[in-house]
């Protein structure tokens, strides 16, 4: 009795291998070879708003694009600086907070606030989070996973900013087709920006960072500094999508620092792909819209994503844009051995 | 008097807390988010054989353990056996364990204030001029003979000696033919057993509810990031600082300020000396 020993053996498709030197496009083809994913995610994610019916369902895309901003901040964070965080509610949360001060304190008008709370957020943040950068790891983890329990925490025993209430009133955009196109926007902006910064000379220091910090330490870098800017890109990125959903629901309150906004973006990033940045986004338009749909269900969605991410993490630990990069580029076939 | 007396309880049932996490952690190296599940499980568990099916409720308790038990090991030989050794992915999975069960649970229907254990023991005695009722001292006895009995297992017997070669170099255990992931198995299974025990000795006291499940996670975080994490004798002390801290705010400050001295502790414990009082990790491979 025989068997046939075969294996399966991966090789790159030849017009992947053309089309990877850039002077070497000859063609339409190769042309649209490189092409077309990236713009079939950008005209795809802009013609969303007239694609999805009905009021509810747009609503759905803006909660969509901030939980794929949020999820762009973790995965950069995670996987090219190497500090993990899982406070994605401490950012939306500070945002949120900030936006809602300007609002209704200041009478800050909408356009404005976004901007400023990205900005004071990513300092608040980075302040706040400054101690903490020597960890790394699971101490890093454990001590960013605290801060929004312990900023919540803090907001209901002093009962400031409207306290368990939260800020109410607060205005809303302008129209939805504005509300939309600005997180849109955004996610597309912070998507393509970051793939262009993590490719520059900083972004190589983060890589070396989380390779190796006592290395870069010995280059004469410092690391502190470097891990600053990092935290400040990522809050900023999550004080943004926090205020834009300030603005959104028109109320900003202590839920905003509630764990949800700490796991779906990490569930996320597991099932798109860790380390992609595009991965993150694929992540959040497969799983929000699941989670809408599952709402009737009460708490048993949470069940759901649960078990999805525990399944993904187990078997398929590199993600759907892995996975999809593979077939892309690549084919299979069986050889003798 | 009352600040002694209380400030004791409370540290015990936080000591009871934390030491399951601590013992996971300590042998293991795997962060056990799930914890807070399991606490919570073995309350609901020990309900329904009590209520459901009518056991006597002493061998409801001791099969609600055993359950529990069995329940820890299957998590680690079907889950976290796959992903140990990434400390992130075993966060994201124990937690997003500990979230399905807890979800489950409330979906289920166990929700509510309805949901209680009865005492071990009615009545009360009095402590100088502070009521202190039967239940809290037994709960008490029973805090401290565990960490004694605890004491002796790990460092009087095959098994306990043999989780502690491994908590020290599982390398070096692993020449000495300790297979390690049955004892991390094991591990698992004591620290999912330990949850229990703090369970039916705490949840008595109120009602069960699925919330809870967070704040005792909370707590035994606390309490191992304070007494240095795998270090189940550091927990116990921290959860002693603590337990007083907390009591010391509640009556000089208020009651809402509870939770934000457990989680500062944390975050001071983190920034200031992140091996905790008594850990004995490397500092230099925490720090950079």
């Amino acid at each position: 009795m025989s068997t046939q020993e075969s294996r399966k053996e991966r090789i790159d498709r030849g017009i992947k291998v053309r089309s990877d030197g850039l002077y070497a496009l000859m063609s339409w083809r190769e042309l649209s070879y490189l092409t077309l994913p990236r713009f079939i995610l950008i005209a795809g994610m802009l013609s969303l708003p007239f694609l999805v019916p009905g009021m509810y369902w747009q609503r759905v895309i803006s909660i969509v694009c901030i939980y794929a901003i949020l999820a762009l901040s973790f995965d950069f964070m995670a996987h090219y600086v190497g500090l993990v965080s899982l406070g994605g509610a401490f950012f939306i949360g500070t945002g949120g907070y900030i936006a809602g001060i300007l609002n209704s304190y200041f009478s800050v008008p909408p356009f404005l606030t976004v901007p400023l709370a990205a900005i004071i957020g990513g300092v608040v943040c980075t302040l706040l989070l400054l101690p903490c950068l020597p960890l790394k790891g699971v101490y890093f983890a454990i001590v960013t996973l605290m801060y929004p329990l312990f900023m919540a925490r803090i907001i209901e025993a002093f009962n400031i900013f409207g306290g368990t209430d939260g800020l109410v009133g607060i205005d809303s955009f302008s129209s939805s087709f504005a509300e939309q196109y600005l997180v849109i926007c955004m996610v597309l902006i912070f998507l393509f920006g970051l793939r262009r910064f993590v490719t520059t000379d900083r972004g190589l220091i983060f890589t070396a960072i989380m390779d190796n910090d006592q290395a870069v330490r010995a280059s004469g870098i410092n690391i502190t500094k470097y891990k600053a800017l990092a935290v400040f890109i990522a809050s900023a990125m999550g004080c943004l999508a926090g205020a834009c959903l300030t603005h959104i629901y028109m109320w900003s309150g202590i839920s905003q620092f509630a764990l949800d906004f700490s796991i779906l973006p990490i569930a996320a990033t597991v099932i798109g792909g860790s380390g992609t940045l595009v991965g993150p986004i694929l992540g959040c338009l497969i799983l929000v819209p699941v989670s809408e749909l599952l709402r009737d269900f009460g708490t048993l969605r949470i069940v759901f994503y649960a078990s999805i991410l525990v399944g993904f993490i187990l078997f398929r630990s590199d993600g759907i844009m892995e996975f999809g990069q593979r077939k892309y580029e690549q084919f299979e076939r069986w050889t003798k051995i | 008097m009352e600040i002694l007396v209380y400030g004791t309880i409370n540290s015990v049932s936080l000591a009871l807390m934390g030491l399951g996490f601590a013992m996971i952690y300590g042998i293991s190296r795997v962060p056990n988010f799930a914890h807070g599940a399991l606490y919570i499980i073995c309350g609901f568990v020990t309900w329904t054989l009590f209520y459901k099916l009518g056991l006597p409720y002493f061998i409801a308790i001791i099969l609600s353990l055993c359950v529990n038990g069995i329940l820890g090991m299957f998590m680690y030989r079907f889950i976290l056996i796959r992903v140990r050794g990434m400390n992130i992915s075993e966060i994201i999975a124990s937690y997003a364990i500990g979230l399905a069960i807890l979800e489950g649970l409330r979906y289920g229907g166990f929700r509510g204030m309805n949901y209680t254990l009865p005492v071990f023991m009615e009545g009360s005695l009095m402590i100088g001029n502070v009521p202190l009722d039967f239940h809290r001292l037994i709960m008490m006895v029973i805090g401290i003979l565990l960490v004694a009995g605890l004491w002796v297992f790990t460092h009087h017997t095959r098994i306990g000696l043999a989780l502690q070669g491994m908590a020290q170099d599982e390398r070096a255990a692993l020449m000495l033919g300790i297979d390690s992931d049955f004892m991390a198995m094991l591990a698992m299974g004591f620290g999912a057993v330990l949850a229990g025990v703090a369970a039916t000795l705490i949840l008595p006291l109120g009602n069960i509810v699925v919330e809870s499940g967070y704040n005792v996670l909370i707590m035994s975080i606390a309490v191992c990031i304070v007494g240095g994490l795998g270090s189940w004798m550091g927990a116990f002390f921290a959860a002693f600082i603590i337990g007083y801290a907390q009591i010391l705010t509640v009556v000089f400050i208020g009651s809402h300020f509870q939770m934000v001295v457990a989680l500062l502790a944390i975050i001071l414990t983190l920034i200031l000396k992140p091996s905790g009082l008594f850990g004995h990790q490397k500092e230099l491979e925490e720090r950079v």
